[in-house]
């Protein structure tokens, strides 16, 4: 009995050859594959970008907790150290009246004119988590010696709301996607097995293993993945780049800055590798099965 | 060797093909499986090949014991048997070389013993002048001994010829059959399935006759009597 050996170059070569041998199909099955992956990627690095705005947002988010008037140094130092020992809390900084009121004349140059009694002391509070936003605020409002607060929690739940949409919809395109690509992967496979039919037949028959019989086929899946993968990716920095510039040159959204795509394109060329790589040997595997019962 | 011991076949849509069949062919046999269109021979050679299994009885081939092999082992119990085609089945786009090696590389033969085994084989169906042909510049006669050649050139205990002579004229049938005799006489166990009562008659082997589904005769250096 002779051993089952894996015959890599044999397997690949095989492979190439399927691949030319129906290559309109196989250039149909990679222009598939690019569009899904750019598709996928567009929002991918969408959601990058989102993440990162959000993650700016969120570091400067703060709400100002306004001091009761007969609050003392004392109470308010416990004030302070209350209000940092509750969740979600990040950093909590008193800021006085006449400091507001100087911080006011800076930012309002030209103004109206406010006297100092206007402005009440406060605590300046950053959260760590959007997500939480409203039950900090109203865990600090519970506090004695909170008087009042100044809070844009619709804002903070938009942006938690933006967040949570993002996600969903990504992640329900991409399996929408991965599975139209599998498709497409798996009827090209289907097709070149079919074609070849006799071939396996004769292989079958001659005895060869089911394995044998199945390699050439994950290879060609593997190659026309990975080429997919790899003409996605060139075309998805092209893209980026193009609409990157054209945002900077147009002036539109100019208080969000791009993420740009050197600082990303390894982990993105990985994603596309590794998508390409499993719909191709994903695709062939399930396309090939059939034609292993002779 | 090849024994069914009170074989049964009945396919999905109920049709029975054999029905009680017991016959052993011991290794360096020639045999003739004879009988009409729909008589079971075919279902026999599937049965062998381990296309289909049989519904009741035993089938051993090759020391394989075909009712509980694995689906794993089927090939290596393929690789004891050649098979030749009423058809051919070359495959068009590879050469005469290549079908042969294409059916050596699927057992994990390495190059050094394709060169060696090929050449001896094509020489020995009398082919040594064709390996680089196409089967398209092939006459009938010759693809069916290039077939002859890939059944051969794995060295199988035995090849099982299915109609071989179904698609070409008397005088390229004689060739084919007197190549196999040659073959039988090195050796190499033969089961030639067909209906070409002159052939049989002629060349005096123990001839197994299948009616119906039942084994109906079975004579050593007999002649086609159905």
């Amino acid at each position: 009995m002779r051993k089952r050996g894996f015959n890599l170059g044999y397997f690949l070569s095989e492979g190439f050859h399927s691949i030319f041998s129906h290559g309109l199909m196989s250039f149909a099955a990679v222009c598939m594959i690019v569009a899904c992956l750019i598709i996928m990627g567009s929002f991918s690095l969408l959601a990058v970008n989102a993440d990162q705005m959000l993650t700016k947002e969120e570091e400067k988010n703060e709400f100002f907790a306004y001091i009761d008037e007969s609050c003392g140094e004392e109470d308010i130092s416990r004030l302070t150290e209350q209000v940092r020992a509750l969740p979600n809390v990040a950093s909590v900084a008193f800021t006085s009246k006449e400091e507001a009121h100087d911080a006011w004349v800076e930012s309002h140059p030209g103004g109206v004119e406010l006297p100092v009694n206007v402005f009440r002391d406060r605590l300046v509070i950053h959260v760590n988590s959007l997500e939480q936003f409203t039950d900090t605020v109203t865990a600090v409002t519970s506090l004695s010696g909170v008087a009042d607060y100044s809070a844009h929690s619709e804002l903070a739940e938009g942006f938690v709301l933006v967040r949570h949409a993002a996600t969903i919809l990504a992640t329900v395109l991409v399996a929408i996607l991965a599975a139209v690509s599998l498709f497409i992967i798996a009827n090209t496979i289907r097709l070149a097995a079919f074609t070849r039919r006799e071939e396996i037949g004769i292989m079958k028959i001659c005895g060869a293993t089911d394995s044998f019989v199945r390699w050439p086929f994950i290879f060609e899946g593997l190659i026309l993945g990975l080429a997919g993968a790899v003409i996605a990716f060139l075309l998805q920095w092209g893209i980026y780049t193009a609409v990157m510039n054209a945002l900077a040159d147009s002036g539109v959204l100019t208080l969000f800055e791009m993420v740009p795509f050197t600082a990303m394109w390894l982990p993105v060329l990985g994603m596309f590798l590794l998508a390409g790589a499993l719909i191709g040997t994903v695709g062939s595997g399930f396309a090939i099965g059939r034609f292993l019962r002779v | 060797m090849i024994r069914l011991i009170d074989v049964y076949k009945e396919y999905d849509n109920g049709s029975k093909a054999l029905k009680g069949v017991n016959l052993r062919i011991d290794d360096g046999e020639f045999v003739f499986l004879v009988g009409p269109s729909g008589s079971g021979k075919s279902t026999i050679v599937k049965l062998i090949t381990a296309e289909e299994s049989a519904t009741e009885g035993r089938v051993i081939v090759n020391g394989y014991n075909l009712n509980n092999i694995r689906r794993w082992q089927i090939p290596f119990m393929r690789r004891t048997l050649g098979v030749v085609f009423q058809d051919f089945r070359l495959i068009e786009k590879k050469t005469v070389r290549q079908n042969l090696e294409f059916a050596m590389r699927v057992i994990g033969a390495g190059r050094r013993e394709m060169d060696k085994r090929i050449p001896y084989v094509l020489e020995l169906v009398g082919l040594g002048g064709k390996a680089d042909a196409f089967p398209n510049q092939l006459s009938g006669g010759e693809q069916q001994r290039a077939a002859v050649a890939r059944a051969l050139v794995n060295n199988p205990a035995m090849i099982i010829a299915d109609e071989p002579t179904g698609n070409l004229d008397p005088a390229r049938s004689l060739e084919i059959m007197t190549l196999l005799e040659r073959i039988n006489a090195l050796g190499t166990t033969m089961l030639v399935v067909t209906h070409e009562r002159e052939l049989v008659n002629r060349f005096s082997k123990r001839v197994v006759s299948i009616k119906d589904g039942n084994l109906a005769q079975d004579v050593q250096k007999g002649g086609y009597q159905l």
